[in-house]
């Protein structure tokens, strides 16, 4: 079995355990499991997609369906950091497939919310699991959201509620994921 | 003699154009389909007291009464992205569907890439090459930011470039947004017209030529490619589309975007060009309170 990863190519994730070649890298599986079990995303919104690995742990989402082994700059999305004891989704995945999340989702205000996004850990009360949290804020619908037409609107009684990013939530508190560069100040 | 003077006699009210090139730009952003509907995001500007219009002609493209867009809630979502008004016409122009193999040639920072990857409902296979590394991280934080999944960036010489590893033979339809002299961005870049003229035009020709040359020999038969630039020089613009059409199999097409233009040139200076030229569009900043701006829409043939 190899180890590690090749670092400039985009490797594709085996589809389970049984096809893995390389030894620490996550499945397909095992990524829709998490996605599924952590957020609640059902997985028929992430099967279309394919995933690989470009960086030891680094995930990669697209909707592209291209050869193993591609060296390109970026494929899709950075979607999931794996290799390590926790799993922590980027920021941008939790911006683009958040709405279908159901569970381990914590609501802040808009005070919260900026402090958020600015980058700031702060004491708030949750009474959920510790660990990786999607955060997320009321955002005016539309009338176009309400009424479903983008295919990812979510249920009506939280229309409204929109993804910002992704929280490491421990001992009383929300620790801002939002790297610096997506940091804002309102 | 100042750089723009040399086409007063091509352009039409040329006094409203000159008057046009000294008025600042209006704020405009595009609407990002990917993540938002456009109507939540006007809706969300609203709410946050941001004013704005619809443009007629691409109801995705807004303009806001708001000098900072980037300090809202819908920019932080990826529901809006800064975009010049004539920066949104090409990837309009080629139109691809959901599903094709797109190859975008000169992609950063990514604006007209991210509104491929919307047109094409983020399907299908969007290539988005830029020469300049450091160009690059702009266009994949854009990228990311919007949502885009179907956008893989390659780092290569555009006149280079091949399909190899893509799994594809060629592509349906490719944009050449080649690299020009900017003129048409005099209205945000005062320094603009620093370095232009007849002699800086017909030093970049060769290379804009080569990279639509490129563009052609890797698009499937019946497939399209759009060649656009953001100057208004000839050289750049007509002189190169027509020394392409006499050794490529491609034919100029008709096409409308809603927006007023002005038909491509088939004489300038001393030089004639191909009568189909008058199918490309030239946007002059006075017809539609633009930047200015030159696309043409091509064919690909056996």
């Amino acid at each position: 079995m190899a180890d590690g990863n090749t670092s400039h190519r985009f490797e594709r994730l085996p589809a389970n355990a049984d096809e893995r070649a390389v030894e620490g890298r996550a499945t397909r599986a095992a990524v829709l499991d998490y996605w599924e079990e952590r957020f609640g995303v059902p997985r028929d919104v992430l099967a279309p997609y394919t995933f690989w690995e470009k960086g030891a742990g680094k995930i990669w989402i697209a909707a592209s369906d291209v050869p193993d082994g591609l060296a390109v700059e970026s494929l899709g999305m950075t979607f999931l950091r794996t290799r390590q004891e926790h799993w922590k989704p980027t920021t941008n995945a939790a911006q683009r497939f958040g709405r279908h999340a159901t569970r381990n989702v914590i609501d802040l205000t808009r005070e919260a919310a900026e402090a958020f996004v600015a980058g700031e850990d702060q004491d708030l009360a949750w009474d959920g699991d510790w660990g990786y949290l999607i955060a997320a804020h009321d955002v005016a619908a539309g009338a176009a959201e309400t009424r479903g037409t983008t295919g990812e609107a979510s249920d009506e009684g939280s229309a409204r509620r929109e993804p910002l990013g992704v929280g490491l939530y421990l001992h009383g508190e929300l620790r801002s994921m939002i790297p610096k560069g997506r940091r804002r100040e309102f | 003699m100042d750089a723009l003077e040399r086409y007063e006699p091509i352009i039409d009210d040329y006094a409203a154009f000159r008057e046009a090139c000294e008025r600042p730009l209006p704020t405009v952003v595009r609407a990002n389909g990917i993540k938002a509907d456009p109507d939540r995001a006007v809706a969300a500007l609203a709410a946050e007291g941001v004013g704005v219009t619809r443009r007629a002609w691409n109801p995705a493209v807004l303009e806001v009464d708001t000098d900072k867009p980037g300090n809202t809630w819908p920019y932080f979502h990826g529901w809006i992205h800064g975009q010049e008004e004539v920066s949104a016409i090409p990837a309009r122009v080629l139109d691809p569907s959901p599903g094709d193999a797109v190859w975008d040639t000169c992609a950063a920072p990514g604006s007209k890439t991210t509104q491929l990857a919307d047109l094409l409902d983020d399907t299908g296979l969007l290539v988005a090459n830029d020469d300049n590394l450091g160009r690059l991280s702009a266009l994949r934080s854009n990228a990311e930011r919007l949502g885009a999944t179907c956008v893989a960036v390659t780092n290569e010489d555009a006149r280079r470039f091949t399909t190899e590893g893509f799994g594809i033979d060629a592509f349906d339809a490719v944009l050449a947004d080649v690299p020009c002299t900017c003129e048409g961005t005099i209205r945000k870049n005062a320094d603009a017209l620093d370095t232009v003229g007849r002699e800086a035009s017909l030093n970049i020709a060769a290379l804009q030529t080569d990279i639509l040359r490129r563009a052609i020999r890797l698009t499937r038969e019946g497939g399209t490619v759009v060649y656009s630039t953001c100057t208004f020089a000839p050289e750049e613009n007509e002189g190169v589309l027509d020394r392409v059409l006499d050794d490529e199999p491609v034919e100029l097409v008709d096409f409308d975007v809603g927006l007023d233009a002005d038909p491509g040139l088939t004489a300038w200076a001393d030089e004639t060009y191909d009568d189909s030229l008058t199918k490309a569009k030239r946007f002059y900043p006075h017809r539609n309170d633009t930047g200015g701006f030159f696309c043409a829409k091509l064919e690909v043939g056996a």
